[in-house]
């Protein structure tokens, strides 16, 4: 039994950290009022940006690359949702078509510019990704130790970290409140004196940081270079977890932690009896299956915050 | 001052128009002369019958797909699951297609219904449990497309064959190939299906437009509470949205299945005919004939894309972008307006 779990929790960890990261983002969004179908297409930019920085300075930063990457996907991930800040908040465009047209540029302009760059549909493969590590003194701890801190990456433990701050910035600061306002009644808000714009600038923004960061993590600890199929249908799944998780920080947490638990069952089932037993296909689709009927059976209706994705236009009621 | 209906029609056009501006100074930015990048793509679409044939071909399943997320809006659904149904209908009219024996005049209506009935099935999902439970359809058609590709990939290794990687091919009597098109389009693959398509558009016009099944539809898009306070069943309208969007793009998935290709091979990733359709049906403003129109323009511009990097350099991702860019302006109409307006105003 212990060493089931000391296989599935690490891989299981490794999965869902990216998804954790976006999905967060994701909540950031939608908390505000902005629909964010678009955190696939963040991704592809966040994987695209972390894969090219990484490729381009591994010699300059060494060991540090990685870190970096990921710092400069985040920025750039975040300066890229200005586009889908602009046009849903400012432009008041359908904030779904704006999403989709995000996810067709984003793979667009990756792509385009791989082909520019490097000559070819997808980068070479990166020397300096992410290495599972042991974490010191707490791998060291009897049972707890092996199954979380032994051979494990220290992405998921940021993912899991970053969740825990999401949580304390909705809920515990006024900042917090004022963009969870601006999701449910913006004209109170508003009237409250609350910057509804800037506040869902700041929050679609926050999302694209987020979804840079998760599509630059899957592409160095998973993936290892950019292609036209580095991220296929990841942003997707991470949307998934943000209606699944109720809009809620720790909820997306929860469901992305199981969606990586369900895609780890199918990975590793050949290491463990009962598993063989199974048929491939039933656990492949296991977690798509199980999220249909946890939301058809125990979660039902999920609440999505109440302006979600109504354009606030001043003055109109 | 324009009418609404003029705004309906100026704003993609004008989206179009800016798109590719945009793609034009995309190409210069990076050395390429944008005016041999757009006669490359031209050529590419209508350079010879050959290229005409495959752009038409292209063309026939996104109007289809684009008719699917165009009539799940119609009636305030979103469906991003046309991936999903456009597989499974591929499948089941391979399977249909494959498997059994008859005269064509059974064999083919069969095998294209069975996979009109596989996508129908493939929307029912979603849409009951929307309706009765109020569970999101974009959450459930998301995890849709993943079963169906799994279960698809699943069904031809140990089902339909053993562990090959294709279906076998559908029989003559159940396909829409046909020896005189390829003969005067330079053996291109295309098929009968066009016809299909155009017909898929007008039931669907008729049906939105000129029926109380539409009317319902189109109320129940628009104000679900005062649809049920008027006395309509508006779970049944959301169930009935979603299975016959998903009819057809199950039909896409018949275009593939017995027109282009004849088989289905297994997928390793999605076949991004559902997810063009959304791109399709928001730039035809969700109206069957500007589906087809714009279905047009995208299989133009997907077509021709192919010849660019050969004939100009320019890598074919560039129409990736141009199409991203003009749905974006597309979802900005109220700036177009915006400016049409003043435009408007300073000119008296």
């Amino acid at each position: 039994m212990l060493d089931i779990l000391q296989t599935i929790i690490p891989i299981a960890l490794f999965y869902s950290a990216p998804l954790i990261l976006t999905a967060l983002g994701g909540v950031f969004s939608e908390r505000s009022g902005v629909v964010n179908i678009g955190l696939e297409g963040l991704m592809v930019m966040g994987a695209f940006v972390g894969i090219v920085f990484n490729l381009t300075f591994a010699d300059v930063f060494g060991d540090a690359t990685p870190w970096i990457s990921i710092l400069v996907a985040m920025v750039i991930g975040a300066i890229f949702s200005i586009i889908h800040a602009v046009a849903s908040v400012t432009f008041r465009a359908d904030q779904v078509v704006s999403g989709v047209a995000i996810n067709f540029l984003a793979l667009g302009l990756g792509v385009f510019l791989t082909k520019q760059w490097y000559g070819k549909g997808q980068t070479d493969m990166v020397s300096e990704p992410f290495y599972s590590t042991n974490i010191p003194f707490l791998s060291d701890i009897p049972i707890i130790g092996p199954i979380f801190f032994q051979k494990v990456y220290l992405t998921s433990y940021l993912a899991i970290i970053v969740a825990v701050i999401a949580w304390y910035v909705l809920y515990k600061t006024p900042f917090g409140l004022r963009l969870r306002s601006v999701g449910e009644h913006p004209m109170a808000a508003d009237t409250n004196g609350i910057n509804v714009y800037s506040m869902r600038y700041i929050a679609v923004i926050i999302s694209g940081a987020l979804g840079g960061l998760g599509g630059s993590v899957f592409a160095l600890t998973i993936a290892s270079n950019f292609s036209q199929s580095t991220i296929v249908g990841q942003g997707f799944m991470s949307l998934a977890a943000v209606i699944f998780g109720k809009w809620h920080p720790l909820g997306a947490m929860g469901a992305a932690l199981f969606f990586g638990l369900a895609q780890s069952l199918s990975v590793i089932s050949t290491s463990i009896p009962v598993l063989q037993e199974v048929p491939s296909i039933y656990l492949t689709i296991a977690p798509y299956v199980l999220t249909i009927l946890a939301l058809a059976g125990f979660i039902g209706r999920a609440e999505a915050p109440k302006a979600n994705g109504q354009p606030y236009i001043k003055g109109s009621r | 001052m324009f009418s609404n209906r003029m705004f309906n029609i100026l704003v993609p056009i004008i989206s179009v128009f800016l798109g590719l501006v945009a793609g034009a100074i995309i190409m210069l930015g990076f050395g390429y002369n944008p005016i041999r990048g757009y006669i490359a793509l031209i050529d590419g679409a209508f350079g010879n019958a050959y290229f005409t044939g495959e752009t038409i071909r292209r063309v026939t399943p996104y109007i289809l797909t684009g008719l699917a997320v165009a009539f799940a809006f119609r009636a305030g659904l979103f469906n991003i699951g046309a991936e999903g149904q456009v597989i499974v209908g591929w499948l089941a009219a391979v399977w249909v297609g494959s498997s059994m024996e008859a005269p064509m005049i059974i064999h083919l209506p069969l095998a294209i219904l069975a996979a009109a009935v596989a996508g129908g099935l493939w929307g029912f999902v979603p849409g009951i449990l929307k309706a009765k439970l109020g569970v999101h359809e974009v959450i459930i058609t998301i995890m849709m497309n993943y079963i169906a590709l799994f279960l698809t990939n699943h069904l031809i290794r140990n089902v339909l064959t053993e562990t090959k990687d294709t279906t076998d091919r559908v029989l003559e009597s159940a396909s829409l190939a046909s020896n005189w098109i390829m003969e005067i389009t330079s053996f291109s693959r295309l098929h009968w299906g066009l016809l299909i398509a155009l017909a898929a558009a007008v039931i669907m016009w008729f049906l939105l437009e000129k029926t109380t099944t539409g009317y319902e539809l189109r109320s129940v898009g628009y104000n679900r509470h005062a649809s049920e306070y008027a006395g309509m069943k508006v779970g049944k309208n959301i169930v009935l949205a979603m299975v016959i969007s998903g009819g057809f793009a199950g039909l896409a998935g018949a275009m593939e299945g017995l027109g282009t290709f004849g088989y289905m091979p297994t997928h390793s990733s999605f076949t991004n005919i559902g997810f063009d359709g959304i791109a399709v049906a928001l730039l035809g403003g969700n109206a069957a004939f500007g589906t087809v129109i714009a279905a047009f323009l995208f299989g133009v511009l997907k077509e021709g894309s192919l010849n660019m990097p050969t004939e100009a350099g320019v890598p074919s991702e560039l129409v990736e972008i141009v199409i991203a860019l003009i749905i974006f302006f597309v979802a900005s109409s109220y700036i177009i307006r915006w400016a049409l307006l003043s435009l408007k105003k300073e000119g008296k």
